[in-house]
């Protein structure tokens, strides 16, 4: 039976413009929408994968603004059973802030007789992109960690993480209790059922102050790189395109 | 003193770290010639002494190298152990190393230990101590400045920030042996058994010298149809941006980018993909890029060397038609 918390992060969705607000702190999400990190979705999939196969829980938890508990209810929908909310603004934390409330909600859980085997995050978020969260948090907890992995199984008491790399595929396997952070590519992350849905939105989340004033993520601003100069041939436009696409081709060698 | 750790193959140092190297000693000469020490760690695929005159070339006063059965395998731990070992006898006050996936855990590993804040990704910076670096985030799509103001300050360097360059006048690159304590606690999370890369599934997506590539822009997964013939008249193979595979389109093994397959084929066609710095670092050596976009402003377009502007439902049937027609009339 392994219990794992799960941590997940309210991120500005930036797969189409990224655009910042008028102060230049933080993206602006107002046109873009909200999500949660792909790395964490993967990390969200494995531990409801984990916490199945050996009979346990998965629980899901994020520091963030109020509206976070959309993410937390995401994952509920995809099978977390319980959740919990360190009401902040997440501008104000930065990754060492993160870690330690992380860190606090793990041993008010294991106070309250309900510790954490194994923490999952992301193995870095969409947005601020630092790549610290994980191990800052292990360090914080005095528990092992492993970076990136793709797969992550529970055999035994022990973990089973598989960390892509260069040369091939890498596998650690580390005593509980343990942090791993996730790279996603290694699992599918389910679509939430209308039941799923239905049931995520009855759990209670449990609501929570942050235990310790945040130090900052010594940010100034936020802004745009300059576009890059382009040299790109147009070919044209639309349909009528086609035919110097394919003389392209031809030129290219590439029709056979 | 400046402290940079590098990754080395069997020919050595590997690009990422010559170019972390060339970018930090703009920092020494701002510093006004404050030396740069290199740190290695484990048993190296190329010779050591190899490595010290490669690293010379590039302004490295000391190369140390970290041996010993602590290494005998990667853990994240037990490196940052040995580099914070080195940093301790040098008294370097910059820790750095290029953001690879070792790079971004050794480092972070690094300024968890020494608390003190670590920037991922710079590809800038400005003044010195206090310094502010620029760093990539939101993948790559916007850049943030952030003050590092504690000492040691810890960075990692973006890929291809700087063209590594040898310095004009090269250091000592003495050869120095470091064997660095490493706690049992340190040794509890490492690789404990490799094996080489599975076979690859992606249908030769990594070695086509065709691509036909498809985003967002297809609009379902039922929208691939023509891009499924185009792709079989240029026999070549499918490559696909991760909203295509994060909304279920197509499987994760057709990804182009960089949690996806890295591909460098003679011809990319882009199609409907808005070229996100993590898509563009996986087909950037692409050696043509054609992109079929309805925004001219795309980064996918500004970057291509080809593109046509329009509706890829409408642009791809008139491309495999005029293919077809062309096949019939030769
Ligand atoms: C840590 C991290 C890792 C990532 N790794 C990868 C990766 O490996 N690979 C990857 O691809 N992405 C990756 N991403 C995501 C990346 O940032 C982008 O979100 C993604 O590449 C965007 O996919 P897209 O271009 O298909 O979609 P969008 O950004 O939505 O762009 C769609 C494009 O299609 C055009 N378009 C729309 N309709 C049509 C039409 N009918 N005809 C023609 N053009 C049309 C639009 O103008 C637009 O340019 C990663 C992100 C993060 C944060």
């Amino acid at each position: 039976m392994v219990d794992v918390l799960v941590c997940v992060k309210r991120v500005v969705d930036s797969s189409g413009e990224v655009v910042l607000t008028d102060d230049g702190q933080s993206v602006d999400g107002r046109f873009a929408g909200y999500t949660m990190s792909n790395h964490e979705e993967c990390a969200v999939e494995l531990a409801v994968q984990i916490a199945s196969a050996t009979g346990g829980t998965a629980t899901v938890a994020t520091l963030g603004e109020p509206e976070a508990v959309e993410q937390l209810r995401a994952a509920l929908a995809v099978g977390c059973t319980a959740a919990t909310h360190v009401e902040a603004d997440p501008a104000a934390f930065g990754p060492a802030d993160v870690a330690r409330e992380l860190a606090a909600v793990v041993r008010a859980h294991e106070a309250e007789g309900r510790p954490h085997d194994l923490v999952l995050l992301g193995n870095d978020a969409a947005d601020s992109g630092d790549f610290q969260v994980g191990i800052r948090l292990a360090y914080e907890l005095g528990r092992p960690v492993v970076n990136g992995a793709a797969l992550v199984e529970v055999e035994d008491d022990a973990v089973v993480a598989r960390v892509k790399s260069p040369d091939g595929r890498e596998t650690y396997r580390v005593s509980l209790p343990a942090v791993v952070t996730v790279l996603e590519g290694g699992v599918e992350p389910r679509y939430p059922t209308v039941p799923g849905r239905m049931k995520a939105k009855k759990v209670e989340i449990e609501q929570r102050t942050p235990a310790a004033e945040p130090r900052g993520s010594k940010r100034k601003r936020l802004l745009l790189p300059p576009p890059q100069p382009s040299d790109v041939q147009v070919l044209g436009k639309g349909a009528d395109a086609a035919p110097a696409v394919v003389d392209l081709f031809e030129k290219l060698g590439v029709l056979r | 003193m400046i402290l940079v750790l590098v990754e080395t193959d069997a020919n050595g140092a590997v690009e990422v770290s010559c170019e972390t190297i060339t970018f930090l000693r703009r920092l020494s000469a701002e510093g006004g010639g404050v030396p740069i020490d290199a740190v290695a760690i484990g048993e190296l695929a190329c010779s050591p002494e190899q490595l010290a005159s490669q690293l010379a070339s590039y302004g490295v006063r000391d190369v140390h190298h970290a041996t010993g059965e602590a290494f005998a395998s990667y853990g994240g731990a037990a490196w940052a152990a040995a580099v914070q070992g080195v940093r301790q006898a040098t008294g370097a006050v910059v820790v750095s190393a290029a953001g690879t996936p070792r790079g971004m855990e050794v480092l972070a590993h690094v300024a968890a230990r020494t608390g003190v804040a670590m920037a991922a990704n710079v590809v800038a910076f400005e003044g010195l101590a206090p310094f502010t670096v620029t760093r990539q985030v939101v993948g790559g799509s916007a850049l943030e400045e952030m003050v590092l103001d504690e000492r040691p300050a810890v960075f990692t360097v973006a890929g291809h920030a700087v063209e590594a360059l040898p310095a004009e006048t090269p250091a000592a690159g003495n050869l120095v042996a470091s064997s660095p304590e490493v706690g049992a606690a340190d040794l509890v999370a490492r690789v404990v058994s490799s094996e080489p890369p599975p076979p690859d599934l992606s249908g030769g997506l990594k070695s086509a010298r065709v691509v036909v590539g498809a985003g967002r822009g297809a609009g379902s997964a039922d929208g691939f149809g023509d891009l499924l013939e185009l792709t079989e008249l240029l026999d070549a193979s499918l490559g696909v941006s991760r909203v295509v595979t994060s909304l279920g389109w197509r499987p994760h093994h057709e990804q182009v980018g960089q949690t996806g397959s890295r591909i460098s084929p003679d011809l990319y066609v882009a199609c409907g993909i808005s070229g996100a710095i993590q898509h563009w670092a996986g087909c950037a050596t692409a050696k043509t890029i054609l992109a079929v976009n309805t925004d001219a402003e795309a980064p996918m377009v500004t970057k291509a060397h080809y593109a046509v502007i329009g509706d890829l439902h409408e642009v791809v049937p008139a491309i495999n038609e005029e293919i077809r027609r062309r096949r019939s009339a030769g």
